[in-house]
């Protein structure tokens, strides 16, 4: 197995790799980490005309971090990102579910922005950025452009990235004051693509009682879905809130299609229970921010 | 087919366990077939070419990483260690040896994925817990052992690392 013949660059500034791109169109690809891309070359599924390697290229592997959200460029490596103790603390949610992101060994590689930009289904931090609603950046020469979540996905291994453009930087807001995150998934085998995944951010009023239950997941639609579950639990105490309520309430909206690994009933099923579970979670950490916690 | 253009090829610079070593590649060479077939270093090994195995890791700039996932290119200048590397002449790695004490390998085709990715997890975490254990080696597959082992050779290792570091400090205090 071994990836067929195409036209190598290597540019070394961002302006480089965007005229690159302009260049050679719907024929080129860019390369950052490669652990999705590379096993599509080397099983010959993909075999681009042409390759534009940013590994070379300066400020592009930066996570930036202030009060309202994590700002993470195009050559952030999974295992930078989880490990960045800043941006851990403004949004949890993504050291939570980098952790089940494939094996650790790939995680030093591959990027987030990357695996945002393949747009996989059973990616997890497709959910992530759904559900916190954040955007792409994206360029192409003498242009840029910034589109939400809910447009950049638009099929299974398919975003809004035209010919030419290149995902530069990925924006993770703050969840409002309040909130707890969890990430929870079912894998035949830890690392593997999970057969149903759940991310979910429930937040609290001053009472500790919920103002909003929400839910994202993967392996489950072509597109991240995102529910508002809140109509099961409104109001009611984080600790007495009916949660397995709330995850009979998303089985009318997860519709997943069957496949080797998991019959659609069954996929259903680990959603609902995840939802449950991610929603319990989420509000017991909600609950034990410090009061007057900003967060 | 005669008129087909000569493939391009670029000249590539990398420090392979210490040593500075050039090579002339075609861009899709990857990592793993430029340390074996252009530099004829056989000891990492090539299962299944798509990232899932492990076999083929070895430290790029210190941290593990598939080699078959990536193009020699893309490690131009980069500091890459393979399992011939882990020895220190004769004296074993403590990982190396904890493998042999612990009946770590049968076949051994999946060891060197093992040894390199173990060598970095210890770096960063001397004394993992048996849970970071299976954790460390949970994206290296191997057919034969059954794994139990292969934990095992991660604590053990984790102590002979202590045992001779005591050692050291014992010698340099004399």
């Amino acid at each position: 197995m071994k990836p067929a013949p195409f036209t190598y660059h290597a540019p070394t500034t961002l302006a480089e790799a965007l005229d690159a791109l302009d260049r050679v169109g719907e024929d080129g690809k860019v390369l950052a980490g490669g652990q999705s891309l590379i096993p599509m070359l080397n099983m010959r599924l993909a075999s681009p005309a042409h390759l534009v390697d940013i590994n070379g290229v300066a400020g592009l592997g930066t996570v930036d971090v202030d009060a309202t959200g994590v700002r993470i460029g195009a050559l952030a490596r999974h295992a930078q990102v989880a490990g960045h103790d800043a941006a851990h603390s403004v949004v949890p949610l993504l050291r939570q579910a980098l952790q089940l992101v494939a094996h650790p060994v790939i995680r030093n590689r591959g990027t987030t922005v990357g695996s945002l930009a393949h747009a996989d289904p059973s990616g997890e931090m497709t959910a992530v950025l759904s559900l916190l609603g954040g955007s792409m950046d994206l360029a192409r020469k003498g242009a840029a452009r910034t589109v939400p979540a809910a447009e950049f996905f638009v099929g299974p291994l398919e975003s809004c990235l035209e010919p030419g453009e290149m995902a530069v930087s990925a924006w993770f807001p703050v969840p409002p004051p309040r909130t707890g995150t969890t990430f929870r998934e079912v894998a035949r085998r830890h690392g593997d693509y999970a057969m149903c995944g759940v991310a979910a951010a429930v937040t609290l009023d001053a009472d500790q009682r919920v103002l909003s239950a929400r839910t994202s997941y993967i392996s489950m639609t072509a597109t991240p879905l995102v529910l508002d579950l809140t109509e099961a639990v409104a109001g009611k105490p984080f600790d007495a809130a009916d949660w397995a309520a709330a995850g009979q309430l998303s089985a009318d909206q997860l519709d997943p299609e069957p496949d080797i690994h998991a019959t659609a009933d069954y996929r259903r099923h680990l959603g609902v229970v995840l939802t449950r579970q991610a929603l319990t979670d989420a509000a017991t950490v909600a609950a034990a921010q410090p009061q007057g916690a900003t967060r | 087919m005669t008129d087909q253009q000569a493939e391009q090829t670029f000249p590539i610079t990398l420090s392979v366990n210490g040593v500075p070593r050039t090579a002339e590649v075609p861009a899709r060479r990857l990592l793993s077939d430029c340390l074996r077939h252009d530099l004829r270093m056989t000891g990492t090994h090539v299962g299944c070419e798509h990232g899932v195995c492990g076999a083929c890791t070895v430290l790029v700039d210190g941290a593990p990483m598939r080699s078959c996932l990536m193009f020699a290119v893309s490690a131009q200048g980069s500091e890459i260690t393979t399992v011939e590397g882990l020895a220190d002449g004769e004296t074993l790695h403590p990982v190396q040896q904890a493998f042999k004490e612990c009946h770590g390998l049968q076949c051994g085709f999946c060891t060197p994925g093992f040894l390199t990715t173990i060598s970095a997890v210890l770096d960063d975490n001397p004394e993992p817990t048996r849970e970071e254990a299976v954790e460390a080696v949970s994206g290296n597959l191997c057919r034969c052992t059954g794994y139990q082992n292969i934990v095992a050779s991660v604590l053990r290792a984790a102590e002979i690392t202590r045992e001779r570091s005591a050692v050291a400090i014992d010698e340099a205090g004399r």
